[in-house]
């Protein structure tokens, strides 16, 4: 008997480590998100118009393909993702760390990425020791849009567009006591692709009365770092257009730009899955095993 | 180990080895036919698990750094080429920043069972002490590895806790910049911090070395906290706490893969996916979670104290909620071990573990409106469970009737379990 609560104590104890555990990704950066709604709650004026935390409203959560322990990326999604990339944001957004070559994941092959990779120019050091404009090869990488980040601040009002390579998991808004605890049951891994979905879907609100808005900055409730930024909307419905027949909206762009980000920052994400699924597997069978064992070892022993 | 060795080597090798080297002997007496109390439950299966989290530490730790560059304009990059192009390389990043997180999980339940069952009580002062300087050594460990992949809490994290020690008159600055290697986080902190990060793992395994030999000289506690008085109490070694050990490391090994394989990233912060800029400040530094409940009590103290200003007094109060751990075995007056027959500190105790956590979760919160005098009185109570209820509990409570043996405690409680004798028929959860 006092076995069993021991067990319990255990399982309780370990339930509550994980749960301090979730609060260092729980609290972000920015100030808790349950404040800012109770904010809301109260109905004052002041509050509604001047929120002291952020984002004003949470991500809407999304269905992606990619999500829970059997998710993969949909290639085709990603391919669109891609064209927007190239079409819209890699106007402003460098992704320095995404190689040409790792786009075979995408469902390419070798003489698409050549080809793709070719469409770029990138300045390189030739034999003579002069640097000149080149095609791009499968090795190199998304060039940055800009020559340096000082000329990325310049170009763009003092702040330079982050770059994409990490931007869907460099950006995660604090889930709030309970539901970080019941993230960890349900797997949830996607506030990244959530966030940058709401992200990109939340520009045409209109600010509550009374709100100030920066000039040069453009209202948006799902920023996680203050009630407008600096980037006005993007993307407008029909401006990329699609050649597999999907929605040309904004919201169909919104989510095939976020699934592509996610798989720029996690090209392992598949694979990573795939192995845990055996991993897990074979530790829950050996487990039974062992535990089968120590019974019948145990079996004589009163304990 | 206890009483003469048993040990006889079968080979013509073996006894050749024995009469040089006798290692064999030493893990075959350790190991094997070392008498256990047949009693321990599976909270004493953490000293065996964090073993393993060690190994697992080490040995991605060391493939890691065949890949990283401790350079401040490579490291970031160097980490992401190890996710993106080192064979498996994500595999071994996760297992090792995960790794972290669950050898702090498995130390502090280790921590926690020794608390309630009062291991560190006579003859075990110098085990639990030990196991301080352990906790100390990986929580130094862990606060530098966090500032290797130089993300923008790696650099904000290692400026707000070296700043920490410019708070000690006179020679606090001189600490600081010693740490750092210069007046702010680059370079040299990097390359400092990348060094002892290497270093501090093999001073943590001497010291396990060190754990576990005054663990055998001594003997384990066990939940009636009786010492073993007959042969009968006890189990050998092999194959009982081999395969309950087992059993137990698996099952901590799936929760730990489940991390890995499925949330990799929950137990980290998301800025720390932005390269260290130590022109932008984020607007919350946060440590590992780890530290939180630390970082609570180092807020929580937001006044003065005669000469002692705020600052310093948060630092002091920091360290001493650590320093506090090495004189437990002396704090605590009361002549039972085991809170199982210590009704009161078995209440305390859970009232402790409660706020231990509240403290972390406060540790994540800014220090602002209800939060800190939530952390003060939750600051209050953590000492006051060490420098008041330990002593005092211990003079005034008094403790159920302690069973005359293990033998039988452990009979006594088959027998008003199931009804059923000894054995097979027994519930599965009795026999844990």
């Amino acid at each position: 008997m006092t076995m069993k609560k021991f067990l319990h104590g255990v399982a309780a104890l370990v339930i509550m480590s994980a749960s301090v555990a979730t609060l260092a990704w729980a609290q972000d950066a920015k100030p808790a998100a349950p404040a800012g709604e109770a904010a809301h709650a109260e109905g004052e004026a002041n509050h509604a118009a001047e929120p002291a935390h952020f984002p004003i409203l949470h991500p809407k959560e999304q269905t992606w393909s990619f999500a829970g322990p059997f998710g993969a990326y949909d290639k085709g999604q990603l391919q669109r993702g891609l064209k927007i990339y190239k079409e819209v944001c890699s106007a402003c957004h460098s992704m320095d760390l995404v190689a040409f070559r790792t786009l075979e994941d995408l469902g390419y092959n070798e003489a698409q990425v050549k080809a793709f990779a070719a469409e770029y120019t990138i300045p390189k050091m030739g034999d003579d020791g002069e640097m000149a404009d080149q095609p791009g090869l499968p090795s190199d990488h998304f060039p940055s849009p800009f020559p340096n980040v000082l000329a990325a601040a310049a170009a763009n009002g003092g702040a330079a567009p982050p770059d994409f390579s990490l931007i869907a998991k460099a950006r995660g808004v604090t889930r709030g006591f309970p539901q970080f605890v019941i993230d960890i049951f349900t797997g949830y891994a996607e506030s990244g692709p959530d966030y940058i979905y709401s992200l990109l879907t939340g520009y045409n609100e209109t600010p509550p009365e009374g709100m100030e808005i920066a000039e040069g900055t453009h209202y948006n409730p799902y920023f996680i770092n203050g009630k407008s930024l600096a980037m006005a909307q993007p993307i407008t419905d029909g401006q990329v257009t699609y050649e597999d027949g999907s929605p040309e909206t904004v919201d169909q762009y919104a989510h095939d730009v976020s699934a592509f980000l996610m798989w720029a920052a996690e090209p392992h994400m598949e694979d990573r899955k795939k192995i845990g699924f055996r991993v897990m597997a074979f530790l829950l069978l050996f487990g039974a095993m062992v535990y089968l064992v120590k019974r019948k070892v145990w079996s004589g022993i009163a304990h | 180990m206890s009483g003469p060795s048993t040990y006889h080597p079968k080979s013509a090798l073996g006894r050749w080895f024995d009469a040089r080297m006798p290692l064999p002997r030493l893990v075959y007496d350790n190991f094997v036919t070392d008498p256990i109390p047949r009693n321990l439950n599976y909270m004493y299966t953490f000293g065996g698990i964090l073993s393993i989290m060690l190994v697992v530490q080490l040995l991605t730790g060391i493939v890691l750094a065949m890949h990283y560059a401790s350079d401040t304009t490579l490291a970031f990059v160097s980490v992401e080429k190890i996710m993106r192009d080192v064979n498996s390389g994500w595999m071994l990043r996760y297992m090792h920043a995960n790794g972290a997180s669950f050898f702090f999980i498995a130390v502090y339940l280790h921590i926690a069972r020794g608390l309630y069952y009062g291991s560190y009580k006579a003859p075990r002062e110098l085990l639990w002490i030990l196991g301080c300087i352990i906790y100390l050594l990986m929580m130094a460990t862990g606060f530098m590895g966090y500032v290797l992949p130089w993300g923008q809490m790696s650099g904000w994290g290692a400026t707000v806790i070296t700043g920490f020690f410019t708070a000690i008159p006179l020679v606090g600055t001189w600490i600081q910049e010693l740490l750092l290697g210069g007046f702010s986080v680059d370079n040299p902190t990097l390359n400092r911090f990348f060094s002892l990060h290497y270093l501090l793992p093999f001073m943590i395994a001497g010291v396990v070395v060190l754990h576990i030999w005054a663990l055998h000289v001594v003997g384990q506690t066990n939940p009636t906290g009786i010492e073993v008085k007959h042969k009968t109490d006890t189990v050998a070694f092999t194959p009982y706490a081999t395969v309950k050990d087992g059993f137990a490391m698996v099952v901590f090994l799936a929760v730990f893969a489940y991390f890995i394989f499925y949330m990799p990233n929950y137990l980290g912060h998301p800025d720390n996916y932005t390269q260290f800029d130590s022109l932008k400040t984020p607007a919350h530094i946060v440590p590992e979670w780890y530290f939180l409940p630390f970082y609570a009590i180092l807020r929580a103290i937001t006044f003065n104290i005669g000469p002692i200003d705020s600052k310093l007094g948060g630092v002091l109060a920091m360290f001493a909620a650590i320093a506090v751990l090495f004189f437990v075995p002396w704090l605590d007056t009361s002549k039972v071990r085991s809170a199982n027959y210590r009704p009161w500190y078995k209440f305390f105790f859970w009232l402790f573990v409660v706020n231990s956590i509240f403290l972390g979760w406060l540790g994540s919160k800014p220090a602002e409106g209800w939060y800190i005098p939530a952390m003060q009185v939750s600051t209050l109570y953590y000492f006051a469970f060490f420098l008041l209820i330990m002593p005092l509990l211990g003079l005034i409570e008094t403790p159920k009737k302690l069973p005359n043996s293990i033998t039988e405690a452990v009979l006594e409680k088959n027998k008003g379990g199931s009804g059923h004798p000894v054995g097979a028929a027994a519930e599965p959860q009795t026999k844990g």
